[in-house]
C-alpha cells in the first residue's frame, strides 16, 4: 500500500511536532491551562507576594548580624546576633565549656555512621561493628573519666549530642527488643502471645509523655531502697521501651509479607525454629522493612524534644534556656527558626533517603 | 468469514491523516483508516507501532494532536458532550480487565447502563443477566471480581461492554494477559460476536483468532499503517519487508 | 493386627521431654513466672518504697479538695471542687481540643493532599513545601512557636488587631462575639434536625425513583437546600434576630464575647499544622493508589467526572485512606498531651498538677494510662469493624 516514508529525508512541515518546548509552552499548561487554575495560580502568587517581601526584609534587609547585648538588637528585623552569642550554647548545652570538642566529635561521630548507614555495600556484620565502635566511642568521650578525660555527669549532657544519643540508643537497644516482641506475636504460644500483645498495645496506646512520667517517676520506685537512676537512664529506657513497641509492630508487618513457602521450605531443610528465623525468615523480612523502619527513627528523632518535661536539656530545652537570659529577651523566632532548621537538616535529609530507597526496592520487586 | 465492505454512509469509523506525538516522539504518523459497519479489523504489528495508541484515539483515552476522528458520523474534538456521545456508543475492552473490585460482578454490569443511559435497575439487570449468559458464566452474578479467574473476568468485562449496546467493540490486546489455557475462552465470545455482526477494531497477537475472523489485517510499524489488506492475501502474500519480517517471527512457532 | 482395636493405630507418644506440646507449655509457664516473678519485686519494691516516702496509695485522693486552679474549662469549676472533677475538667478539654483539631486537620490535609496532587505547578509546590516543612520539625517545637506568636508577637489588648468586625486577636487570646441566647435557636435547631431526616427521606425516594425509572435526582444539592435552608428559612421567618455579644475593651481587657486563651490557639494551631501534613500524604497515597486503568474503564463505559469520581476512584481510595487516617486522629489525640508544655490544662496537665501536689504518681498515671488506652482500643476496634466491613472480597 502506502511506502516507507524516507526518515533521512528532512520532515515536511505537517510532520514535524506541534510546539512543546519553551517557557510559554511550559506556562500554559502548567500554570494557566484553564479557568481554575489561572485563578489558583494567581490566588498563589499573591500569597507569594504579601509573604516572601516581608519575611526576607526580616531575615536579610533589616537584621542586625552583631550587637554587645539584646537592647542593642531590638529593630525591625531579626537579631541574628542572638543567635551568634548562644549557638553554642544551644547546640552543646551545659557541658563544660572547655570540654566542648568532644560532644562536637560526638555529633560528628553520629552524622558519620548514620551517612555511612546510607552506603548500601556496607551493610552487614561491618556497618553493625561500626555502630558498635562508635557507641563505645560516644560513651567514652561524652562521660570521660578514663584516658585523662575529666568526668563529666550525664546531667550536663545536653544540646544536639543528647538528642543524638537518645534517638540512637533509642533506636539501637528498642529494635531487638521490638524484634523479640513481633516475634511473640506471631508465636503459637498463648500466654506469650498474649503478653507481648498486652505489652505493644499498652504502649502504643499511650502518649510518650506518659511513658516518660512513668519512667522518670516510678522507675525509682521500683528499684530496692538505696538504688539511684540516673536521671538520663531514666529518660532512655523510657525511648526504648517505646521505640520497641512501635518497631515491633512494623517487624511483624515485614514477617507478615514473608510467603509461607518459605518457612515450609526451611522447615524441609531440617532447620530448628531459631535458626529459621534468625538465618531465614527476618532477613528477609527487616529487608522490606527498612523505609518503615528509617521513618521511625526520624519520629524518635522528633520526638527526643519531650524530654524537657522531665528536666533533661536536649535541643529544645537548651534553645527554650538560652531564651531566658535576661539580656537578650524576646527572641524567640530567631531561635526557634535555627534549632527548626537544624532538626529539618536532619530529618529532611533522612526521609529524603527513605523516599529513594523505597522507590529502588519498589523497582526490584516488580516483576 | 464473508467479507463485508463498507456502504457509503455506513461508515462506522474513520481516522483521516491522524498524527500523534509524544512530546517529540512521533507515536502515530499519518494514519488513514475506515472501519465500516459489521467489518471486522484486526491490527498487529511488533510493541511500540502504536497499535494500542491508535485505538485509544477512537474513544478519546488518548488525544491526537493533527487529523481528523470520526466515529459514528460524530467527529472527535475536545468538545466534551461529543466525547460522552462517542463513549457510549464504543466499547473497549483492556487487556488488564480494569474490573471494578468493590462492586460484584452484576453491579459492574448494570453500572454504566443505570448512570449513562438512565436504564431502570430491573431492566439493567435482566439485561446483564442475559450478557453474563451469553459470555457464559451466568452463575457468577453475584461474586466479586477478585474471585474470579483471569478468563472469566475477562468475559465479564466483555459482557460490561455489551450491557452498553454499543454499536462498535474495540480490544485492546484482550488476551495477553491470560494464562495460555484461560485464552480460548475468551477467543471464543469474540469469534461469537463477529459472527452476530458486531463491528470490531482488535488488537492482537492471535493471528488464528485473525485469520478467522478478520475482514481486513492492518500491520503497523512505528507508527504507521504499512500494510492493509485480507487475510488471505496478507498472510500469503505479505507486500512490503517489513510486514514478511514481523509475520516471520510471530508464526515461526 | 486385628483386635478389638483393629483400625485405629496411634502414632507413639514421643517422651515428655521430646514431645513439642509440652515444651511448649513448661515454656510458658517459665516464661509467665518469670514475668509474674519480676512483676511482684518491683510491686514488693514499690510498696516499700512508697511506705517509706509516707506516700499513701489508692485512689482516695479523688475525693479530696484540689485546691488550685485551672484556666479554662468547658464545665464548672472551682478550686474547692475535688480532684475527681479537675480529671474530668482536663478530660473534657482534651476531648474538646481533640475532637475540634481532628476535624480541622481533616480539613487542612485533604484541602493539600488534593494540592499535591494538582495539575497546577504553582499549587502543587506549594503544599509540597509545606509538607515537608511542618512534617520534619517536632511538634513541640512548633507549639513554643506558635505560643511564642500569639502571646509576645500579639499586641496588647489596647492595639489588639482587628480581623474581621468583633474579632480580636491580642496577647490575651483572641475574642470574638457569640450570639446572645434566644428561642429561634432552638427553633433552629429543631429545624437541623428535620433537614437531616428530610434529607434521608429524599434519598431513599430517589434511590427507589431511580432503580424503577432510571431517572437521576441530585441529592446532593437537595440535601444541602435542606440542612442549610430550613435553619435559615426559620431565622428569616423569626425577623432575623441577630444580637451579638460584642467583645468590649474594659479597661485592660475584653469582656463579652468567647474567648481561646493563646495556649489553646497554639496547641490547635501546631496540632493541626502538623497532623495535616501527614494526612495530606495519606490523601495523595489513597488516590494514587486506585490504579489509572480503574478511572480509563470508567470513562470508557461514558462515566462523566462527577459520576467517575463518586462511583469509582472515592470508594477505592477511601478504603486505603481510612485506616492510616484513624491512626493519625489517635496520634493528634495523643498529641494533644504536649499541651503540658505550654500550660494548657489538658488532662495530662491537671494530672501532672495533682501528682506534683499529692505525690501519688502511680494512681494518676494510671489513671491517665487508661483514659488514653480507652480511646485507643475502641478507636482501633472500630477500624477494625470499618475494614472487615468493607474489604475488597478475593479468592
Amino acid at each position: 500500500m502506502t511506502d516507507i516514508t524516507d526518515r533521512d529525508l528532512p520532515l515536511p512541515a505537517e510532520n514535524r511536532a506541534p510546539r512543546t518546548h519553551g517557557v510559554l509552552h511550559w506556562l500554559r499548561v502548567n500554570l494557566f491551562s484553564s479557568i481554575f487554575n489561572t485563578l489558583l495560580t494567581l490566588l498563589a502568587l499573591y500569597l507569594l507576594a504579601i509573604t516572601i517581601p516581608p519575611v526576607i526584609r526580616w531575615a536579610l534587609v533589616d537584621a542586625i548580624w552583631s550587637a554587645p547585648n539584646g537592647n542593642a538588637c531590638r529593630g525591625d528585623g531579626a537579631c541574628w546576633a542572638f543567635v551568634g552569642e548562644k549557638l553554642r550554647f544551644i547546640v552543646f548545652g551545659r557541658y563544660p565549656y572547655d570540654q566542648q570538642w568532644r560532644p562536637l566529635l560526638v555529633v560528628l561521630i553520629f552524622v558519620s555512621l548514620i551517612i555511612a548507614s546510607c552506603n548500601r555495600r556496607l551493610w552487614g556484620r561491618r556497618l553493625g561493628a561500626l555502630w558498635l565502635g562508635g557507641l563505645v566511642a560516644v560513651g567514652v568521650l561524652m562521660w570521660g573519666g578514663v584516658a585523662g578525660l575529666p568526668y563529666v555527669e550525664t546531667l550536663l549532657w545536653s544540646g544536639l549530642p543528647l538528642t543524638l544519643i537518645l534517638a540512637v540508643v533509642g533506636m539501637a537497644f528498642g529494635f531487638p527488643l521490638g524484634i523479640l516482641l513481633a516475634l511473640g506475636r506471631r508465636s503459637d504460644l498463648p500466654a506469650v502471645r498474649a503478653i507481648c500483645v498486652a505489652y505493644i498495645e499498652l504502649v502504643r496506646g499511650v502518649p510518650l509523655i506518659t511513658v516518660l512520667f512513668m519512667a522518670s517517676v516510678m522507675l525509682p520506685l521500683f528499684l530496692p531502697s538505696g538504688f539511684t537512676v540516673d536521671k538520663l537512664l531514666r529518660a532512655q529506657i523510657a525511648f526504648i521501651l517505646f521505640a520497641a513497641a512501635y518497631l515491633a509492630e512494623i517487624v511483624r508487618g515485614g514477617l507478615q509479607a514473608i510467603p509461607k513457602g518459605q518457612v515450609e521450605a526451611a522447615d524441609a531443610l531440617g532447620l530448628g525454629y531459631w535458626q529459621r528465623t534468625r538465618l531465614i525468615v527476618l532477613p528477609q523480612a527487616l529487608a522490606l522493612v527498612i523505609p518503615p523502619l528509617v521513618n521511625t527513627f526520624i519520629g524518635a528523632f522528633k520526638d527526643t524534644s519531650l524530654v524537657i518535661i522531665i528536666g533533661l536539656f536536649d535541643l529544645l530545652g537548651t534553645v527554650n534556656a538560652a531564651l531566658s537570659d535576661a539580656n537578650w529577651q524576646g527572641f524567640y523566632v530567631e531561635a526557634y527558626v535555627t534549632v527548626a532548621a537544624i532538626y529539618f537538616c536532619f530529618c529532611f535529609f533522612m526521609s529524603r533517603y527513605s523516599q529513594m530507597l523505597e522507590r529502588e526496592f519498589n523497582k526490584s520487586r516488580r516483576r | 468469514m464473508a467479507e463485508n465492505t463498507p456502504e457509503p454512509g455506513q461508515t462506522k469509523i474513520e481516522l483521516r491523516h491522524v498524527h500523534k506525538w509524544y512530546g517529540d516522539f512521533h507515536v502515530l504518523t499519518d494514519i488513514n483508516l475506515e472501519v465500516g459497519k459489521g467489518e471486522r479489523v484486526v491490527v498487529c504489528g511488533p510493541s511500540g507501532s502504536g497499535k494500542s495508541t491508535m485505538i485509544r484515539c477512537i474513544n478519546r483515552l488518548e488525544e491526537h494532536q493533527r487529523g481528523q476522528i470520526l466515529v459514528a458520523g460524530i467527529e472527535l474534538t475536545a468538545d466534551i458532550k461529543n466525547i460522552e456521545a462517542i463513549r457510549r456508543e464504543v466499547g473497549m475492552v483492556f487487556q488488564q480487565f480494569n474490573l471494578f473490585p468493590h462492586l460484584t460482578v452484576l453491579q459492574n454490569l448494570t453500572l454504566a447502563p443505570i448512570w449513562v443511559r438512565k436504564t431502570p435497575k430491573k431492566e439493567a439487570e435482566e439485561a446483564a443477566r442475559y450478557y453474563l449468559e451469553r459470555v457464559r458464566i451466568p452463575d457468577q452474578a453475584d461474586k466479586f471480581p477478585g474471585q474470579l479467574s483471569g478468563g472469566q473476568q475477562q468475559r465479564v468485562a466483555i459482557a460490561r461492554s455489551l450491557c452498553m449496546k454499543p454499536e462498535i467493540m474495540l480490544f485492546d490486546e484482550p488476551t495477553s494477559a491470560l494464562d495460555p489455557e484461560m485464552i480460548k475462552e475468551v477467543l471464543d465470545v469474540m469469534v461469537e460476536l463477529a459472527e452476530e455482526g458486531m463491528t470490531m477494531v482488535c488488537v492482537t497477537h492471535e493471528m488464528g483468532f485473525a485469520r478467522t475472523v478478520a475482514d481486513t489485517m492492518v500491520f503497523m510499524d512505528r507508527g504507521e499503517i504499512v500494510e492493509r489488506s485480507p487475510p488471505k492475501e496478507f498472510f500469503a502474500n505479505p507486500k512490503s519487508d517489513r510486514t514478511k519480517l514481523f509475520l516471520s517471527q510471530i508464526l515461526a512457532h | 493386627m486385628a483386635g478389638a482395636t483393629a483400625g485405629i493405630v496411634r502414632p507413639k507418644r514421643p517422651p515428655p521431654w521430646n514431645d513439642p506440646r509440652v515444651r511448649g507449655i513448661i515454656f510458658q509457664v517459665l516464661f509467665v513466672a518469670a514475668v509474674l516473678g519480676i512483676g511482684a519485686f518491683l510491686v514488693h519494691n514499690t510498696l516499700v518504697n512508697l511506705h517509706r516516702q509516707n506516700i499513701a496509695t489508692g485512689f482516695g485522693f479523688l475525693g479530696r479538695e484540689a485546691a488550685f486552679g485551672i484556666g479554662e474549662s468547658l464545665i464548672e469549676y472551682a478550686p474547692s471542687d475535688t480532684y475527681a472533677r479537675a480529671f474530668l475538667v482536663g478530660l473534657t478539654n482534651t476531648l474538646y481540643v481533640a475532637a475540634l483539631g481532628i476535624v480541622l486537620a481533616t480539613i487542612v490535609g485533604t484541602v493539600m493532599g488534593l494540592a499535591r496532587l494538582s495539575g497546577n505547578w504553582l499549587v502543587r509546590k506549594l503544599a509540597q513545601v509545606y509538607v515537608e516543612t511542618f512534617r520534619n520539625i517536632p511538634l513541640a517545637l512548633q507549639l513554643f512557636f506558635w505560643w511564642g506568636l500569639l502571646r509576645q508577637g500579639a499586641p496588647a489588648p489596647r492595639q489588639a488587631w482587628h480581623l474581621l468586625p468583633g474579632v480580636l486577636v491580642s496577647n490575651r487570646g483572641i475574642v470574638f462575639p457569640v450570639p446572645q441566647p434566644s428561642p429561634v435557636y432552638g427553633w433552629m435547631g429543631l429545624a437541623l434536625l428535620i433537614g437531616v431526616a428530610a434529607t434521608w427521606a429524599v434519598r431513599r425516594w430517589a434511590t427507589q425513583r431511580q432503580a424503577r425509572t432510571g431517572a437521576p435526582f441530585p441529592t446532593g444539592w437537595a440535601g444541602v437546600a435542606l440542612i442549610a435552608g430550613l435553619p435559615l428559612a426559620v431565622f428569616a421567618a423569626a425577623g432575623a434576630p441577630l444580637h451579638l455579644d460584642m467583645p468590649e475593651l474594659h479597661g485592660f481587657n475584653f469582656s463579652g464575647g468567647t474567648s481561646l486563651s493563646p495556649e489553646f490557639g497554639a496547641l490547635l494551631i501546631g496540632l493541626v499544622v502538623y497532623t495535616g501534613t501527614f494526612i495530606a500524604e495519606i490523601v495523595r497515597a489513597g488516590i494514587l493508589a486506585v490504579s489509572w486503568g480503574q478511572s480509563e474503564a470508567a470513562m470508557a463505559l461514558g462515566l462523566s467526572q462527577g459520576q467517575r469520581m463518586r462511583l469509582i476512584v472515592l470508594p477505592q481510595a477511601l478504603r486505603v485512606i481510612i485506616p492510616p487516617m484513624t491512626s493519625q486522629y489517635l496520634n493528634l489525640t495523643k498529641n494533644s498531651s504536649l499541651a503540658v508544655i505550654i500550660g494548657y490544662p489538658d488532662l495530662v496537665s491537671v494530672a501532672n498538677t495533682t501528682m506534683n501536689q499529692t505525690g501519688q504518681a502511680i494512681e494518676g498515671i494510671t489513671l491517665i494510662m487508661a483514659v488514653y488506652l480507652t480511646i485507643s482500643l475502641t478507636i482501633s476496634a472500630s477500624m477494625n469493624l470499618y475494614n472487615r466491613a468493607v474489604a475488597l472480597v478475593e479468592r
